[in-house]
């Protein structure tokens, strides 16, 4: 969005501009004792922070020592070399999924989810899903405008067809742990073809698959829309499934 | 009752004889039908122990079998038990490995044959149940001999590294900087398996499995912590999820010392069919009673989803609902560890005030229940500061109200995993503030009429008027509609519903009857 700016150089500010000055805190996995405060500001200096103020140091059980170190660090930040890789839709709060969802296409939206395949492992699909969510955060069956059928594990294609189907689904996401032999590549194939066979483009439901072994950038070669892979949370589906159904409909079709 | 908030004591029975009503129906659903769940618990006790070599424990596979000759509804003890004299075995471990090769036909035996099948199966289940009494004993023992832990609240900490042998070091560091209660959270969907893992486990999805040699190990290693350390140091893990009955069991044969294990918590956020969960709750309350276990409720998750000020009195209708199940499954109150959490939004004017105000409607409502306190989590973000201040307020309250179980919170929350010095930072906060102010609870006495007192009055009246509402219509109804959470549960949805049954008139569970017949 922005133009490249010109050079543009920053440093950490503690209390005057071009300090340098910072405040980390880490635990070595020694005893307390003068040497050990030593090696604190060697790492601290190897990280280039000096001088390396140490002004704590505490030992934690019989081998752990927890330190708190101030000081300058003397690396330089150039503000116009920063890259960020931008998310290609806004990430939203559920209550702002909601908002959208009620006022935009003013009915439930519909999702459907599975463990296809042997997949026995619903850990992928039940963090998204389940209201329980995953790292605090809950998942979509918590967002009132969204109507979730979890299948559950082991659903073969045709059951998912027929459940996409019944349940008008305006997206099924699928989750696969399991890889030995490609199983998730090929299941996925499996799955996408099915559907395309079973229902007209634009008739069709989102397609995501998610797991922890997925290279995000396989959608084409897998045929679906959207691929998540490791950590994902339940939050940013949602975010994705406004933004590619409701809000950024058109550039899909 | 008149206590520091000068409740009406006429409206606090009305609220526990609305919980009564409400949580009647769902007592005589839960003696009319038995699960899977509760009748592997019951072989459990009868003596069958392992797993085949895919990992299905033998408790799984004989149930299966006798289901598939016979049906649930009839309970399997006289069928298992019938079989084992047609084929004159004594072990029944063998008894489930020969029914999986398919070499056992079932049949629910009548008569003579009846009566000796029940008897038989009765002497093997208290086999069980005794087995479990001389556990509560040797707690009753080591407690004596170690102690108590010096201070209330008790000092609860987690840890789940996924591998046992991780745990057990960390668990014991835990217990000597300070901790009372040891819990091992289990592994992400967990809940969901409808069948126990076995033997000790290396590998977990952000926690560690639970299994009887797990707790084995981990109770073995606190009991060595406990001598170290001259007080006994209690272990928790959870009666929760598909696996309730036989969780409770495995623990009460452990001596695990306390199971969370909560009424509706699997109904509402994991999706388990409400009478599954119902039967498997009632029957597990009923080891916890007998094992001497603390229960753990969990009304803390309500706060995690709805807002923490307008939905405070659906907590406290949940802990009425939880003391109800629980005093009917037979535990007494000192083994009550109601849940409820410190989750205002620290944003809200006066939001301190509203905490001090609930967690002592908690205490006044339940005077000899060691309740169960949980930090917050929802209003936790990565600035770890503002984290360590709100956890700081959070054991202030806890120890001016008089709270039984103070789960440590982590100024990581929501970041990491609790990091070592983590978990020291949190422990030097809840000393500090145990060291600083433990007796301000006996000078703390809100205003009368003032800000605590009316909020207090307020949440007991809207905890009212919903069970009124509830009574009308049923707990199941209300569950089904979506009173509870946002989460609409019908009875004839969710998991683990095909392994529900209803009694058939000859149904015999020799555990329940044992278990009702003489409570300690």
């Amino acid at each position: 969005m922005t133009a490249p700016a010109e050079k543009k150089i920053v440093r950490p500010y503690g209390d005057t501009t071009g300090d340098g000055m910072v405040q980390v805190s880490f635990t070595l996995p020694v005893p307390h004792d003068k040497r050990a405060e030593g090696a604190a500001v060697q790492l601290a200096n190897k990280m280039g922070i000096d001088p390396a103020m140490l002004v704590h140091a505490k030992q934690m059980g019989d081998g752990f020592t927890f330190f708190v170190v101030y000081g300058r660090v003397n690396h330089l930040v150039d503000l116009s070399q920063v890259q960020v890789v931008e998310r290609d839709f806004p990430l939203l709060s559920a209550k702002e999924v909601n908002a959208v969802v009620k006022q935009k296409l003013r009915r439930k939206l519909s999702v459907v989810g599975a463990c296809i395949g042997t997949d026995a492992h619903t850990v992928g699909i039940d963090a998204i899903l389940n209201v329980k969510g995953i790292a605090g955060e809950k998942g979509l069956e918590y967002y009132r405008e969204l109507k979730v059928t979890n299948l559950g594990a082991q659903v073969s294609v045709p059951e998912l067809v027929e459940a996409a189907r019944r349940e008008k689904a305006d997206a099924v996401l699928v989750s696969q742990v399991v890889t030995q032999r490609d199983a998730h590549l090929h299941n996925t194939r499996e799955m996408s073809a099915a559907f395309r066979e079973a229902m007209p483009a634009g008739k069709r439901p989102l397609l995501i698959v998610g797991g922890p072994r997925f290279d995000e950038t396989m959608t084409g070669e897998l045929g679906v829309d959207r691929i998540f892979g490791r950590g994902t949370t339940p939050g940013e589906v949602a975010s994705y499934l406004v933004h590619a159904l409701i809000t950024n409909k058109k550039a899909r079709a | 009752m008149s206590g520091k908030l000068d409740l009406d004591p006429a409206l606090v029975a009305r609220a526990r004889e609305l919980a009564r009503r409400a949580g009647q129906p769902v007592v005589d659903l839960a003696r009319s039908h038995t699960t899977v769940s509760v009748e592997r618990a019951v072989l459990r006790l009868a003596g069958v122990t392992g797993a085949d070599p895919d990992g299905i424990p033998w408790v799984n596979r004989l149930v299966d079998a006798v289901v598939a000759d016979v049906g649930l509804g009839h309970g399997v003890a006289a069928p298992v038990f019938d079989a084992m004299a047609r084929e004159q075995m004594t072990d029944v471990t063998l008894l489930a490995q020969k029914a999986a090769a398919g070499s056992v036909r079932f049949t629910q035996p009548t008569g003579r044959a009846a009566t000796a099948a029940r008897k038989a199966a009765r002497r093997a289940v208290a086999a069980g149940v005794r087995r479990i009494d001389r556990r509560r004993a040797e707690r009753d023992r080591l407690v004596k001999r170690y102690g108590d832990p010096a201070q209330r609240p008790w000092i609860y900490l987690i840890v789940a590294t996924g591998d046992i042998y991780e745990d057990i070091p960390q668990a014991q560091a835990a217990a000597r900087a300070g901790a009372d209660i040891i819990a091992v959270i289990r592994s992400t969907g967990q809940s969901l398996l409808d069948y126990v893992p076995e033997g000790a486990t290396r590998e977990g999805f952000a926690g560690t499995y639970a299994t009887q040699e797990n707790f084995r190990l981990m109770r073995a290693a606190l009991d060595e912590s406990s001598k170290e350390l001259g007080r006994y140091v209690r272990l928790t893990n959870y009666a929760s999820g598909l696996c309730m009955p036989e969780m409770a069991t495995l623990a009460g044969l452990e001596r695990l010392d306390m199971m969370l294990n909560d009424s509706m918590y699997g109904i509402l956020f994991r999706d388990i069919n409400p009478i599954r969960t119902f039967v498997d709750q009632r029957f597990s309350r009923q080891v916890h009673a007998r094992a001497g276990i603390i229960i753990n409720t969990g009304e803390d998750n309500y706060l995690t989803t709805a807002d923490a000020v307008d939905e405070a009195h659906t907590v406290t209708v949940s802990q009425l609902l939880n003391e109800y199940f629980a005093h009917e499954a037979g535990l007494a109150d000192w083994q009550l560890g109601l849940g409820h959490a410190f989750e205002i939004n620290p944003d809200l004017p006066e939001s301190f005030r509203l905490e001090l105000a609930h967690a002592l409607l908690a205490r006044e409502l339940f005077p000899d229940a060691p309740l169960k306190w949980m930090p917050p989590t929802k209003h936790m973000t990565g600035d770890v500061f503002r984290g360590n201040l709100l956890d700081g307020f959070f054991n202030l309250v806890g120890t001016m109200t008089g709270q039984g179980i103070l789960l440590v919170g982590m100024m990581t929350e929501a970041v990491v995993t609790p990091w070592l010095s983590d978990r020291d930072i949190a422990l030097q906060n809840v000393r500090y503030v145990l060291g600083a102010a433990g007796g301000l609870h006996e000078d703390f006495v809100p205003a009368p009429g003032g800000f605590i007192q009316r909020r207090a009055r307020r949440v007991l009246g809207e905890a009212v008027d919903l069970l009124e509402r509830i009574g009308d219509q049923s707990l199941l109804t209300a569950i089904a509609e979506g009173t509870f959470g946002i989460m609409k549960r019908p009875a004839d949805r969710g998991k683990g519903l095909d392994g529900v049954a209803k009694h058939e008139a000859d149904y015999y569970n020799p555990a329940t009857e044992i278990l009702e017949g003489d409570r300690p």
